[in-house]
């Protein structure tokens, strides 16, 4: 499933004395099965963007076309929308609100008008997939679980649904660093056993690099920038005055080209640094010059 | 040696009603903070990081051992102001520490309470203000503000009762890059004017620019030492399941490989340095 986004405009509280524009003019497109990373400055328009892509909010102008439909058009029903697209919060944990974690994760497809046996079958592999054990935890109130498990279960919710588009807005905010690997590692599995389209709305550079096919920068609620991370991360000045970092590795590396030091420019990866510092380090010993003297001003 | 925290043997236990042992969030621990100096905790969720942090300004009480802030023990009831005075804290969500519907008033809140004279109260909010860059929005209300802007009204509110120490419980978890920046750039001027801080914080590059980390894991101290002694246990920290910045991590992988890397790069800038230097 094809999704086209076409010259989106969004303007908050217009005509009122607070009336702003938050998005200008967007366009994009994400084809099937691809990994969209959204980076963006807070204020930048990335929460306005998304709410656009499940129908939460309405575009002044623009279009939105899912699977070659108009979501935006009169008579579109906003559930066949959201049967399709899934859109997981900012701290999502915030949501629960069911008395066991099964049906929690049920309240979902059960609306979907789905017989039992299948919601039953649905929130048992979506627990699975988020990387909890079915069969301990359905009878516990999700009240009682870890931070980290809570957010699972939102996501088990959410992803019951089968989105064919899962849209996640800071899955990792708040969690400490081994949390923060296994919830990104439960979405590359979820795209797997999915293979649906993800969009990942994050500040950390460096997961953006690893995970996404495609990274799109707002800015002001423009689109300032659009490509492959290693097409966008290229781009260091321009993202940098849009108060955006670069991945780790990129920043080393450019640090190390600003020092005179010929390194590629397409380096986004811890793994990409090792062997590129590792080719640097060990070729100097056969007395192989690394110096690019035409850049060390 | 000079030290503004001692903790001694310290445990704490609570109670957990699914369960009939009580749980030991802080299992025997012993530390001196000097004063003056920056201290990165760190450790992962449940290690006891926020309760040992809770202890020391007497929010919990040791189920046995003891906690001095400046000499005062924190069981003492009677030096309860002293004791928080000494050592304010801010915790990490921005929302939930804020009080008033003014930026001013929030920060006059802690000398109002104690009983600090009103022009002397208007002084200390403005330098407060100041101090944290935030006094042009003095009038502003706090939920108008920024992740980043509430986090430095909340550590001004807390430099107004006028702390020797500053307790910090992940103050950047819940903001985005800038808001992260703006507020280690506030802790580090307090460090440099000669505050203590204790930051408990899950980023390594904060850790890394610290004096000293301490490494919590199941309740105990597993590493203590500077930054460079503490991130040369490179592969002992990932199996806390913790991270090192990101300078260590890839410093680690090229000397595994027989890359030749002094043991002391922390940061990405330092190893920039050397490398440059090797080809020059």
């Amino acid at each position: 499933m094809q999704i086209q986004v076409k010259n989106l405009t969004h303007i908050y509280s217009e005509g009122m004395p607070y009336e702003s524009v938050a998005l200008t003019d967007i366009s994009f497109e994400i084809a099937k099965g691809e990994f969209v990373g959204i980076i963006g400055h807070t204020g930048s328009g990335k929460s306005t963007l998304i709410q656009h892509l499940n129908g939460l909010l309405k575009p002044k102008s623009g279009s939105i076309l899912i699977g070659g439909v108009a979501i935006t058009g009169k008579d579109i029903k906003m559930r066949d929308i959201r049967r399709q697209i899934g859109l997981v919060f900012q701290y999502p944990e915030y949501q629960l609100f069911e008395e066991t974690v099964h049906k929690d994760v049920a309240f979902g497809p059960l609306n979907l008008g789905l017989s039992q046996e299948e919601v039953d079958e649905r929130v048992a592999e979506a627990i699975g997939l988020v990387g909890l054990n079915y069969e301990e935890i359905r009878d516990r109130s999700p009240f009682e679980l870890s931070g980290g498990q809570k957010r699972r279960v939102a996501i088990a919710g959410v992803i019951a649904m089968k989105p064919q588009l899962l849209i996640l807005d800071e899955p990792t905010a708040g969690l400490d660093p081994k949390a923060h690997a296994d919830i990104l590692q439960m979405v590359e599995r979820i795209h797997e056993v999915q293979q649906n389209s993800i969009i990942l709305v994050s500040h950390n550079m460096g997961d953006i690099a690893r995970l996404a096919d495609k990274v799109l920068v707002l800015d002001r609620g423009k689109l300032a920038l659009t490509g492959t991370p290693a097409e966008v991360f290229r781009q260091a000045d321009l993202l940098e005055s849009l108060g955006l970092g670069l991945p780790p590795a990129a920043y080393m590396m450019r640090a190390l080209r600003n020092k005179g030091v010929s390194v590629s420019m397409d380096i986004l990866t811890i793994d990409e640094a090792e062997e590129e510092l590792y080719r640097i380090l060990t070729s100097r010993s056969n007395g192989e010059n690394n110096i690019d003297w035409k850049n060390n001003t | 040696m000079d030290d503004i925290i001692r903790i001694e043997d310290l445990v704490f236990e609570y109670k957990r009603e699914d369960q009939l042992e009580p749980v030991r969030a802080v299992n025997d621990v012993s530390l001196e903070i000097e004063r003056g100096s920056f201290t990165a905790i760190i450790g992962k969720n449940g290690s006891g990081k926020s309760t040992l942090a809770k202890n020391i300004n007497a929010l919990l009480l040791p189920s046995s051992g003891a906690v001095y802030v400046k000499g005062f023990n924190t069981a003492d009831e009677t030096k309860l102001w002293e004791i928080r005075q000494t050592a304010g804290m801010v915790f990490q969500n921005p929302d939930n520490q804020l009080v008033s519907s003014i930026v001013e008033d929030d920060v006059a809140f802690g000398p109002e309470n104690l009983g600090v004279e009103p022009g002397e109260i208007r002084k200390r909010v403005d330098d407060s203000l100041y101090s944290v860059n935030m006094y042009e929005e003095r009038k502003k209300a706090p939920h108008m503000l920024s992740g980043g802007q509430k986090q430095r009204i909340a550590i001004a509110g807390v430099i107004a009762m006028r702390p020797e120490c500053i307790i910090l419980d992940e103050p950047t978890a819940m903001l985005d890059p800038h808001g992260r920046y703006e507020v280690m750039e506030i802790i580090h001027k307090l460090h440099r004017e000669g505050i203590t801080i204790l930051l408990i914080t899950h980023f390594m590059e904060e850790a890394a620019k610290a004096d000293r980390v301490i490494i919590m894991d199941d309740g105990q101290v597993v590493l203590d030492g500077t930054p460079a002694q503490v991130f040369r246990h490179a592969d002992e920290i990932k199996a806390l399941s913790l991270d090192v910045p990101f300078a260590v991590d890839l410093a680690h992988r090229l000397r595994k490989r027989g890359a030749e890397i002094p043991e002391d790069m922390i940061n990405t800038e330092e190893m920039v340095d050397y490398i440059a230097c090797r080809f020059k």
